[in-house]
């Protein structure tokens, strides 16, 4: 696959705070690749960099080898974190706004059948619901029918229904062939739909690689769960690699089989015994710690 | 610069300015209020009975000193007769008197000028013959006639600053700015909507309150209407671009307001929209050369009272292009998507 975006040792500052650190990657065609960070991490200040939002203090993006520009610009949609509409317009008017300043548009009508506009098509931007106006912004985004398209944050704020529907939106416009780049809290999103992915931590790349391979190279345990209260404090301690969480107790092991017999030995009840694999969240907190953000 | 892009961002801030429908309200409703308020609340009566305008050079002696020393008289110093003339025809002045050839001129029509005349008499009531009368002819300018035309232009200022200004501040604010800054739409392009959306609704909406208050007043309009739209299309601009250049970064409400408040209140006073600069101190004259709202007033004045042509306020049309153009170029180059 060839490289659509190069993004080479790329720094942003904000007075005495290096927001992006040197950072670099590149991104295939026809793939979605997630960056993935705590809050303040950089990477809503290494999108917009690549949007041609922001400037870079020093670095360079290309787009298909060149400096972002003209063809960057039609080709690329774009759905920002936070976006507020013109007031007192329609859903229709709005996308025949945004359709006119492009060279080459998709029709309104697909656009509303595709993501399911249409009951609001005329309706006042201002009395959309949430999960409706990220299907708009969707909508706009994608009414140049990039190439390239940057989802920042897509899912915030919306309900487990509109998530998943967005999650197969984003499927279907991948299908189409073209690129993405996602920023995301939600590893579940991440691993969904990514090819691969970036963790960004206090403006520096930590970790960069497919999902699968991340895991693989980060974890070779499972998360063996029972419930807090079975366990008798001093054996647990004792015995186990066990981490407490609320009212469950999670046990890191890499043999399976000998924790079960051990936890069998303590006559420890196995009713709300529960096995997972080790996922991104996991992988996600080892890199960047559990404290708090701003 | 593409006008595909220019016409649908023209478009849609025109739909969102007339489907506000209380700012549209307001916009349409404000200068009225204003004008009936004033209007008719200052009934044609002038604070000052009486004006006598003075052609002096050096001290005043004797009888023209006496005179001088009346009470209750306005006395405004001018440096020659002739060309204030106009003053005593449209009744700004109830009588013109050169102190050294001791002439002066009346208004035939005017019952001040009348009363006037007899103080100036009394005040030469050892030598009357010495006095040299002359009758000008002209009707009165009322106060109604006067203010309209800076009414008027007082509403472009307001709808030209706040207009463009708060709404690109806004747009901002909200991030409305980044998204269209996402798209291929230049500043140039944006910045030429904004300019064309609000020019266009500025005359519509001035337009509709000269039409509307021309069927309920019967105001003078002696010029072309043609240079008075030349003149409000001028000033429309002038005042739009002064409005970029305040909106061109800030992303505050507040500040904008108060930046734009800087810039509109001192035009309220000292352009004379309510009350003629004549006689104001000279500095505040000079200062009221650099607002714009006073060329669009002098310059609509102008054609609407006295009938000029374009030839007479030219330097007003060259003083707003010419500022428009800098002022463009300013908010042009110091703009910012975000």
């Amino acid at each position: 696959m060839s490289i659509i975006l190069q993004v080479s040792d790329l720094v942003k500052r904000f007075g005495s705070l290096t927001a992006v650190d040197h950072v670099s990657f590149e991104i295939c065609e026809g793939s979605c690749f997630g960056l993935l960070g705590p809050n303040g991490a950089g990477k809503t200040t290494t999108i917009e960099m690549m949007e041609g939002i922001r400037q870079p203090d020093s670095g360079t993006i290309l787009y298909r080898g060149e400096p972002l520009g003209e063809q960057f610009r039609n080709e690329a949609g774009i759905m920002f974190q936070t976006t507020a509409l013109q007031e007192f317009i329609t859903v229709r008017e709005i996308m025949r706004q945004f359709s006119r300043f492009y060279p080459h548009s998709a029709s309104i009508d697909d656009l509303a059948d595709r993501y399911a506009l249409h009951e609001f098509l005329d309706r006042d931007t201002r009395k959309l619901s949430g999960g409706q106006k990220q299907r708009l912004l969707l909508a706009m985004a994608l009414i140049n029918r990039p190439r390239v398209l940057f989802l920042d944050e897509p899912t915030t704020g919306l309900d487990p229904q509109s998530r998943r529907n967005l999650w197969d939106q984003v499927q279907q416009v991948r299908e189409q062939g073209a690129t993405i780049l996602l920023t995301t809290h939600y590893m579940e999103e991440a691993y969904e739909l990514c090819d691969e992915i970036a963790i960004m931590d206090h403006g520096r790349i930590i970790a960069h690689d497919a999902p699968d391979a991340l895991l693989a190279a980060h974890f070779n345990d499972v998360v063996v769960q029972i419930h807090a209260a079975d366990i008798p404090r001093d054996i647990g301690e004792r015995e186990f690699q066990a981490i407490y969480r609320n009212d469950s107790a999670h046990i890191l092991t890499g043999d399976v089989n000998r924790t079960i017999a051990q936890l069998l030995h303590f006559d420890i009840p196995l009713d709300r015994l529960r096995i997972r694999a080790r996922n991104l969240e996991d992988l996600f907190l080892e890199l960047t710690g559990r404290e708090l953000r701003a | 610069m593409k006008w595909s892009r220019i016409y649908a961002l023209f478009v849609a801030r025109n739909l969102e300015f007339v489907r506000d429908r209380s700012s549209l309200a307001w916009n349409l409703l404000l200068p009225v209020l204003i004008i009936i308020g004033f209007a008719y609340a200052f009934n044609n009566e002038n604070p000052e009975k009486f004006k006598v305008g003075l052609v002096v050079h050096g001290e005043l002696q004797g009888a023209a000193a006496k005179f001088r020393e009346t009470r209750y008289i306005k006395f405004i110093e001018f440096d020659d007769a002739d060309s204030n003339l106009t003053k005593v025809e449209r009744h700004q002045i109830d009588l013109l008197f050169d102190a050294a050839s001791k002439r002066y001129w009346i208004n035939r029509s005017s019952p001040n000028g009348y009363i006037v005349e007899k103080l100036l008499i009394a005040a030469y009531a050892d030598s009357p013959e010495s006095l040299q009368k002359s009758l000008v002819e002209g009707d009165e300018i009322r106060y109604i006639d006067w203010v309209i035309p800076g009414v008027i232009g007082m509403n472009i200022m307001w709808g030209a600053l706040f207009g463009i200004g708060y709404v690109i501040v806004r747009y901002r604010k909200f991030g409305v700015l980044k998204r269209i800054s996402a798209t291929p739409v230049t500043a140039m392009e944006f910045l030429s909507a904004q300019i064309l959306s609000r020019l266009w609704l500025l005359l519509l909406v001035n337009v509709a309150i000269y039409v509307g208050m021309d069927l309920f007043i019967d105001f003078r309009m002696y010029g072309s209407y043609l240079n008075l739209l030349l003149v409000f299309v001028l000033g429309s601009v002038n005042l739009i671009c002064c409005g970029l250049v305040v909106a061109a970064r800030i992303s505050s409400e507040e500040v904008a307001n108060g930046l734009l408040n800087l810039f509109s209140w001192p035009m309220m006073f000292l352009s004379g929209v309510w009350f003629s600069l004549e006689g104001a101190h000279p500095l505040m004259q000079k200062f009221a050369l650099l607002l714009p709202l006073t060329h669009v007033t002098e310059a609509a004045r102008a054609i609407m009272i006295d009938g000029d042509g374009l030839l007479q306020i030219a330097d007003h049309l060259l003083v707003l292009g010419l500022s428009s153009v800098v002022l463009l170029w300013i908010g042009a180059r110091i703009f910012r998507w975000e």
